[in-house]
């Protein structure tokens, strides 16, 4: 039954496809007709000129494209220079828009209706369509002006997309779970000493980097305060990761991995608002005495905290990694950190 | 039945009550600061004390025992405040001369909106004498920013102040407050600022930030009053979303003008 459908589908689809066929071969050979039938649009010169500028500024357009791919390839991502990237995507649009307008102002043959839009009026719509196709008769390189334009285009488009080269890790999402810390890994500061844990004060913050890692990277940067102790509500399982009430948080942002950089404490807590580490992105606010919970902003998970410990000689150290991963998030964010 | 009254008899009412109501919030004192009768010339912790009883310690306490729940005080305004016992003269001289202090309401944050100073000089003096005398606390630091670098106060800058102070000091916002802007503040009330933490702001002490670091920092902020600007126009400092914003403004109409000139419409 339903093939016996199928089939019939299948005949009249190839059937109309015989017949367009039939009225497109018509259509033709009114179309030799038409040769002596008059033109609506005058015909105007071919003008080479014209079409060498246009070719010459399609050219330098896609060179400019490709300058801005040459660029992006040969500078390292933290020292790209943002006045050339612009520079070339911006002349390269420039020049599109200048071979676009020769090309409409001493190419194109226009004509221009006074009527009223027509309406579904066959003999309008021929005509309109014979207006367009005629139009086109001064380009005597019609295939050369089309190559350009398509490798601008194409050249642009490769531009465009050059950036998303930078986007990933795509696959192998390893690197992201990894962090410097480990148990036993010491705190030191921004000038590489090693932090104390009488070094902290209540009242401020410290920015603090694993020892001996590079502190460039995602998991590496903390902010360290000291709480009251009494005051500590941390999660039963992070009982002991907060020695005399340090506590230890991951710096970057876990919305749009900006740097935590603000901390408030209130001077009078009695009618002042309560600790908080802010990021001053979109002021994702955490709470230092639960865990870094989100207490207002757009971020989606707690700060990552690390635990600390303090050693024999009363300095700062991880006691693990973080109880997170670190950053921004993403689908598989809630896994474990490695 | 009651009597209908006409428009015009209403209309007279809420005239005569918005009349009464304007004299009575005339009436009110606008700085409200008492002072004794006769005002002696020279500061002294004696004239100190005067003003503290009659200005301060409905928050702040008898003595500077501080009030730490608050209770309605004088014309039923709620008081609560901090315990000024060992806050020295550091405190008192930065809340006073930045004119944050008598503070209207104690939910208000002492800050930006309400910069005035309602005590002379004479009795600023008079009442910073005062209340270091009520323990032993820290002095006025004495920042002295031409023996700083600026290289390293930027730095410094960048790492402990510019989250919230932005890196031009601007200031901005953290959740909870308003953080003001560094210009046109003194050497020694940024000093005094670092080493108090008023309101929200993170207390720093000489451990943590040297005074020879602090020269720098203030240095460096003093010399935001006129940043030297290397990309040309600063359009306030304001980072690069505004940068961004003008640089549309005048890219769009330019666009606009463009279209027209490049595309032509027929009249009919």
């Amino acid at each position: 039954m339903k093939a016996w459908q199928w089939l019939v589908a299948l005949l009249a689809a190839l059937l109309g496809r015989l017949r367009r066929g039939a009225r497109d071969t018509d259509a033709a050979a009114s179309d030799s007709e038409s040769a002596e039938r008059p033109r609506i649009v005058p015909a105007g010169s071919p003008e080479r000129k014209a079409e060498n500028v246009v070719l010459m500024l399609l050219a330098i357009a896609t060179v400019f494209a490709l300058g801005f791919v040459v660029t992006y390839a040969e500078f390292a991502p933290s020292a790209l220079p943002n006045e050339l990237l612009g520079i070339c995507l911006g002349m390269c649009c420039l020049f599109i828009g200048v071979a676009l307008t020769v090309m409409s102002k001493r190419l194109v043959v226009t004509e221009e209706l006074e009527d009223d839009y027509p309406q579904a009026n066959p003999e309008q719509q021929q005509e309109i369509a014979e207006i367009v196709h005629e139009s086109g008769s001064r380009i005597t390189r019609k295939r050369l002006l089309l190559g350009t334009g398509a490798a601008t285009g194409g050249a642009l488009g490769l531009a465009a997309l050059t950036p998303a080269l930078s986007v990933g890790p795509i696959w192998d999402t390893r690197p992201l779970d990894q962090t410097p810390w480990r148990r036993g890994t010491r705190l030191v500061d921004v000038h590489g000493r090693a932090i104390s844990a009488a070094d902290i004060e209540q009242q401020t913050f410290y920015t603090a980097f694993p020892e001996g890692a590079d502190p460039e990277l995602i998991g590496s940067s903390l902010v360290v305060i000291r709480l009251d102790p009494a005051k500590l509500r941390l999660p039963a399982e992070r009982l002991g990761w907060a020695p005399d009430g340090i506590v230890a948080y991951s710096k970057i942002c876990t919305h749009a991995g900006c740097a935590v950089a603000l901390y408030r404490k209130p001077l009078f807590a009695v009618v002042e608002a309560n600790n908080a580490l802010v990021c001053p992105c979109h002021y994702s606010t955490f709470d230092p005495f639960t865990g870094g919970t989100v207490i207002y902003g757009p971020a989606g998970r707690p700060l990552p905290q690390l635990p600390l410990m303090v050693d024999a000689l009363g300095g700062l150290r991880a006691a693990g990694n973080f109880s997170a991963r670190v950053g921004p998030s993403w689908w598989a964010v809630r896994n474990k950190p490695t | 039945m009651m009597r209908k009254r006409t428009p015009a008899v209403g209309l007279g009412l809420a005239w005569l009550f918005a009349l009464g109501a304007a004299v009575v919030a005339f009436a009110q004192p606008r700085s409200g600061i008492v002072r004794p009768t006769t005002e002696p010339a020279v500061p002294s912790a004696g004239l100190g004390a005067e003003l503290y009883a009659g200005n301060c310690a409905s928050c702040h306490g008898i003595a500077g025992a501080g009030i730490r729940s608050p209770r309605p005080g004088a014309g039923d305004i709620l008081g609560a405040g901090p315990p000024l016992r060992g806050v020295g003269a550091l405190a008192p001289d930065f809340y006073l001369r930045m004119g944050f202090m008598p503070l209207g309401n104690i939910h208000d944050q002492p800050g930006p909106e309400q910069e005035r100073v309602l005590f002379s000089d004479t009795e600023v003096r008079s009442i910073v004498a005062y209340v270091a005398s009520l323990g032993s606390g820290p002095a006025i630091p004495q920042p002295r920013p031409s023996t700083g670098s600026l290289a390293e106060g930027q730095q410094s800058f960048a790492l402990r102040c510019a989250g919230c102070h932005q890196i031009v000091g601007r200031g901005g916002f953290v959740t909870g407050a308003e953080v003001p802007p560094l210009q046109n503040v003194s050497a020694t009330k940024i000093a005094e600022a670092v080493r108090i933490g008023p309101y929200l702001m993170p207390r720093f002490s000489t451990t943590q930030i040297s005074n020879s670091e602090l020269n720098s920092i203030v240095r460096y902020v003093r010399s935001t009053n006129h940043p030297d600007n290397h990309g040309g126009w600063s359009i306030g400092n304001l980072g690069p979303i505004p940068e961004g914003l003008v640089a549309w403004w005048i890219a769009g109409p330019l666009l606009i003008i463009s279209c027209r000139m490049v595309g032509r419409r027929r009249r009919r």
